[in-house]
């Protein structure tokens, strides 16, 4: 199948994004900020960086980007859209996802591995990957403390949109290991379609061993499974 | 053309010291010129002939560098040195220092310090692949040193995180003697195809210049000259003369040019830096025996009513030089427009070497590259040779706590305890290359699409040399050299940085003689080439100077990074063993700082004959799979390198190292000696017991000690007769040596 990654100026994943495509057998292809052509691709990644520098506010400009209108219209008919970092802060500005994205509470950058608990079983992302496991996968980030209404938390639990949640290394709840203060711990959610994934922490570098995990590598094989299985993910005609 | 810039005249003293130039200066201007050099032309000579831009005064002491060796691709001279590392691959790298800038605004001086140094790597159309920093404050509970600390530390990850370049390592010291000048140095390494490997020379007469990049506005003026002097309480007010970054600039410039590295219609690139468009037009010119013609008319700028003085000695940031035949100038044009950036051709190569600068149709400056670039008259020493002489106020053979007292002291000091609250502000992965985490011995980065690795590191212990800056020089390079060693690597080249106070006094002088000859030393005793560096004098105040501080940035290649050994202990039941001397007096040793606030007596012996064959002997078992860990013993000594690799490692030790043995000729203990002493060419390992005969053998073939000490496990540092310390009480220790106390 064929990933297509964007690439806004400031991004900085798409090569790594690229690479875990690769690892897992699959075709990447770039997509130019400036460019509206999605050309053919089955996911679409949006990866982590400072798209246009986010002096104002992580993601705030690059929703306006030519690519943007294709990725929302892309995510509107099915596609799977899968924001990494800076892509889950795009994808909240582009209110394809809801709340948004704060500087950690530490107020400062945190790089470092972060443990994850999966929470829905409703999304092709995370499908088969249950509960009780804890997955290894990096975070490197100033503002990933998501934030939304009460109301908006109540109804993404209730939803089973919470797709990842923050937890301590043993599967306990993160209390103070929490990377960033999120509220309620989530580190990803997904759209009530399921077919889009935002999320802060970084499975493109947590797949191969080498690098200290590979529990990345099992989110990139399930959209690939999802794609080939279900033709509802399945590259959405345009 | 004819100058219609103000008549020339004679300068008076305060016009010379604004462009800190010395009267003996201008009068070789006047005589290399045959006549007066106008106003623009003399503030373009006193950036140019600045100690920043001439090593005027170190130039003739590097010469004693050895530069070449098989890999080397490019010595020093240009904006980075390359070697080769296999496979058609170049690694570029190269340390800088940013210590007058980040002194007066820590977080914009580091910034910058990160920009500049990765356009050094890129404008060789290298894409940087890692970067290092070493950074020496005053002591950390002084507010004001946490204030720059703090601020250099976000400084560096600002920048460096939203380029998207990682940093993997570097290390931090804490001393008085940095109070006032704090010690910034950033490396980056990049990592290139030989046949991309571009060169910042110009050549072909009548080809354009263009600029590309940040407009340019009044940020950074003097900046060359502001680094050539030293600091004193008008530094306060030379805060214009500190730049302000921008890393997505600089992100956007960097794709830009990596996206032409080996594109035939690239002629030179060369990025602005001190001095600005001054400096570069000129080495660029200079180093293709061309010249260059700028008119400054031409230069977008961001601020109105610039002088063509202003606009050539501006340091505004993320700019590059960019030569291409007129033909190409569209074609090339249209890929910075892509990435958003201006691009105005400001210039033309001219066939004689001369330095041509006008505004429209009126000339400004025209000087002789060579005066310009080579004219500046090389400085000797101000006196005869003098060489430091060892106090001996008092003798320190023993800590004045117990032993794991002064182990959990020691783990607990600024100067050792772990770095992770500041690495882990800094993206140390992003590239999916960073194999081993910074925070150990070296960082381990791949080569993607091959098997190999470089092993990354810097170093360098100024309480060495301190007092002793031959000989501290020397352990400097040979400890960077141990810690790309430890991973498995092989050391293939160098770049330095040598931070000095003022080398117009006649101590300082020849202590920068004495440090270069102790690199020169250890270089050539184990093969490594030195292919960058860069000199930082003037680091001191109206109240102190620095300690020579000399920091050594190293490369090492790994053949294959599947194998890399780690520092720390991997697995219960392993033996573990010194190799090297083990013994230790407490002169010049951490301990001897912290706990009586003294550097005294002598730096530890260097014996660079052993040296190599530890260092061979770590190699060699490390390639036959012998070894489970490995870790240079450095600051703190055994205990602290024991602890270390237990905490790296997750588990305890149990060691016996015949501490009740022999009583020392002074009729004391040398426990102290032993445990926290910093003997030079020393390794920490741990092997399966299976391993110990091979080890042996081997150890005997390079004719070393190897003295097996104890085992790995349980959940407590064990050392018999000496200490008992629960892992965790070190932990608790380690992890907060840097927490400030809010």
């Amino acid at each position: 199948m064929r990933f297509g990654i964007t690439v806004f100026p400031g991004t900085w994943s798409d090569r790594d994004c690229a690479h875990a495509v690769e690892l897992a057998g699959h075709q990447a292809v770039m997509l130019w900020h400036k460019d509206a052509d999605l050309r053919g691709a089955d996911c679409v990644i949006l990866p982590g960086g400072f798209a246009y520098g986010d002096y104002l506010r992580a993601g705030a400009v690059a929703r306006f980007a030519p690519l943007m209108e294709s990725v929302v219209a892309f995510a509107d008919r099915g596609g799977l859209v899968w924001g990494i970092c800076n892509g889950f802060q795009i994808l909240c500005e582009a209110h394809l996802l809801p709340g948004a994205l704060t500087r950690n509470g530490s107020l400062q950058f945190r790089c470092e591995p972060s443990w994850l608990r999966v929470e829905t079983q409703s999304s092709p992302f995370t499908a088969g990957i249950a509960s009780e496991e804890v997955l290894q996968i990096p975070v490197s980030h100033g503002e990933g403390r998501y934030v939304a209404g009460e109301g908006t938390l109540d109804g993404l639990e209730r939803d089973e949109r919470v797709a990842f949640r923050y937890v301590a290394k043993d599967g306990s709840p993160a209390g103070a290991s929490s990377p960033n203060g999120s509220m309620r711990d989530i580190a990803g959610i997904v759209n009530p379609a399921g077919n889009v994934l935002g999320m802060m922490p970084h499975p493109e570098r947590a797949c191969e061993p080498l690098l200290g995990s590979d529990d990345g590598m099992r989110l990139f094989l399930n959209v690939a499974r999802a794609v080939s299985r279900d033709t509802a993910f399945a590259a959405p005609a345009s | 053309m004819t100058l219609t810039s103000d008549a020339p005249t004679v300068p008076s003293d305060a016009q010379l010291a604004e462009v800190a130039l010395t009267r003996d200066e201008f009068g070789s201007v006047v005589q290399q010129l045959h006549r007066q050099p106008n106003s623009v032309e003399l503030g373009i000579l006193g950036a140019l002939w600045s100690e920043h831009c001439s090593y005027k005064t170190s130039r003739p002491l590097l010469r004693a560098l050895p530069t070449a060796g098989p890999r080397v691709l490019q010595g020093p001279g240009e904006n980075a040195g390359a070697v080769d590392i296999g496979d058609g691959l170049a690694c570029v790298f190269k340390i800088e220092s940013h210590n007058h800038p980040s002194a007066i605004e820590p977080y914009q001086g580091a910034a910058t310090g990160v920009g500049g140094i990765l356009r050094d790597v890129f404008t060789m159309g290298a894409r940087p692949v890692a970067l290092l920093d070493s950074l020496r404050f005053g002591p950390l509970d002084e507010p004001r040193q946490r204030h720059l600390f703090e601020g250099v530390v976000a400084g560096i990850g600002g920048y460096g995180n939203c380029v998207g370049v990682p940093t993997v390592g570097g290390e931090l010291y804490f001393d008085s003697c940095y109070r006032d000048n704090c010690v910034v140095n950033a490396m980056c390494v990049g990592i290139v195809e030989h046949g991309k490997l571009t060169r910042a020379r110009a050549s072909g007469p009548g080809n354009a210049v263009l600029l590309v990049g940040a407009d340019t506005g009044r940020d950074g003026i003097h900046g060359a000259s502001f680094a050539s002097v030293r600091l004193d309480a008008t530094s306060e007010e030379r805060r214009p003369a500190v730049q302000v970054g921008n890393p997505f600039l600089e992100k956007c410039l960097m794709e830009a040019c990596l996206e032409l590295a080996g594109d035939p219609r690239i002629v030179a690139m060369q990025d602005l830096g001190a001095a600005g468009l001054c400096g570069s037009a000129a080495e660029l010119a200079h180093r293709g025996g061309v010249g260059v013609d700028i008119d400054v008319s031409c230069v977008s700028r961001r601020e109105r009513a610039m002088t063509p003085y202003e606009v050539m000695l501006s340091e505004s940031q993320e700019r590059m030089l960019v030569v291409v035949h007129p033909d190409d100038v569209r074609s090339v044009q249209e890929v910075f427009d892509r990435w958003d950036l201006h691009s105005d051709v400001i210039g033309t190569i001219l066939e004689r070497p001369e330095f041509v600068v006008r505004d429209g149709a009126t000339g400004v400056c025209a000087l002789p590259l060579a005066v310009l670039v080579d004219g500046a008259p090389e400085r000797s020493a101000p006196g005869p040779p003098v060489q430091r002489v060892m106090t001996l106020e008092r003798r320190v053979w023993q800590s004045p706590w117990p032993p794991g007292d002064t182990l959990i002291r020691l783990l607990a000091s600024p100067n050792i305890g772990s770095r992770k609250p500041i690495f882990r502000t800094y993206d140390h992965q992003v590239g999916d290359a960073t194999i081993v985490s910074p925070g150990t011995d070296a960082a381990v980065v791949r080569v993607h699409g091959t098997r190999r690795g470089l092993a990354l590191t810097t170093d360098g212990n100024a309480r060495y040399t301190a007092l002793s800056p031959r000989r501290g020089a020397a352990i400097a390079v040979c400890e960077a050299a141990r810690n790309v060693v430890a991973t498995g690597a092989v050391p293939i080249a160098l770049t330095n940085c040598l931070n000095f106070a003022n080398p117009e006094l006649n101590e300082v002088y020849w202590d920068l003689h004495e440090a270069i000859q102790g690199i020169a030393d250890a270089c050539t005793a184990l093969g490594i080439p030195v292919v960058s560096g860069n000199v930082s004098l003037y680091n001191e105040s109206e109240r102190a100077r620095i300690d020579p501080t000399v920091v050594i940035g190293m490369v090492g290649v790994l053949e294959d990074v599947e194998r890399a050994c780690s520092a720390g202990f991997a697995r219960r039941g392993d033996r573990i063993a010194i190799v090297g001397p083990v013994e230790g007096s407490l002169d010049a040793t951490e301990l001897q700082r912290l706990a009586f606030g003294i550097n005294q007596k002598m730096a530890p012996e260097l014996d660079l004959d052993l040296e190599r064959r530890v260092q061979a002997f770590i190699h060699d078992a490390i390639e036959a799979g012998l070894l489970r860990s490995a870790h240079d013993c450095a600051d703190g000594g055994v205990a602290v390198a024991l602890a270390e690799s237990c905490l790296w490692g997750g588990t305890g030790v149990r060691v016996d190292l015949d501490i009740a043995g022999d009583e020392h000729p002074w009729g004391r203990s040398p426990a102290d000696g032993i445990l926290f002493g910093e003997s030079q060419s020393r390794f920490l390992i741990s092997f399966a017991m299976e391993a110990s005969v091979q080890l042996r053998e081997l150890a005997d073939r390079h004719s070393l000690p190897l003295q097996e000490i104890g085992v790995v496990g349980g959940d407590r540092i064990v050392i018999d007769g000496a200490m008992d310390v629960a892992l965790a009480a070190a932990r608790r220790a380690y992890e907060g040596a840097l927490v400030g106390g809010e």
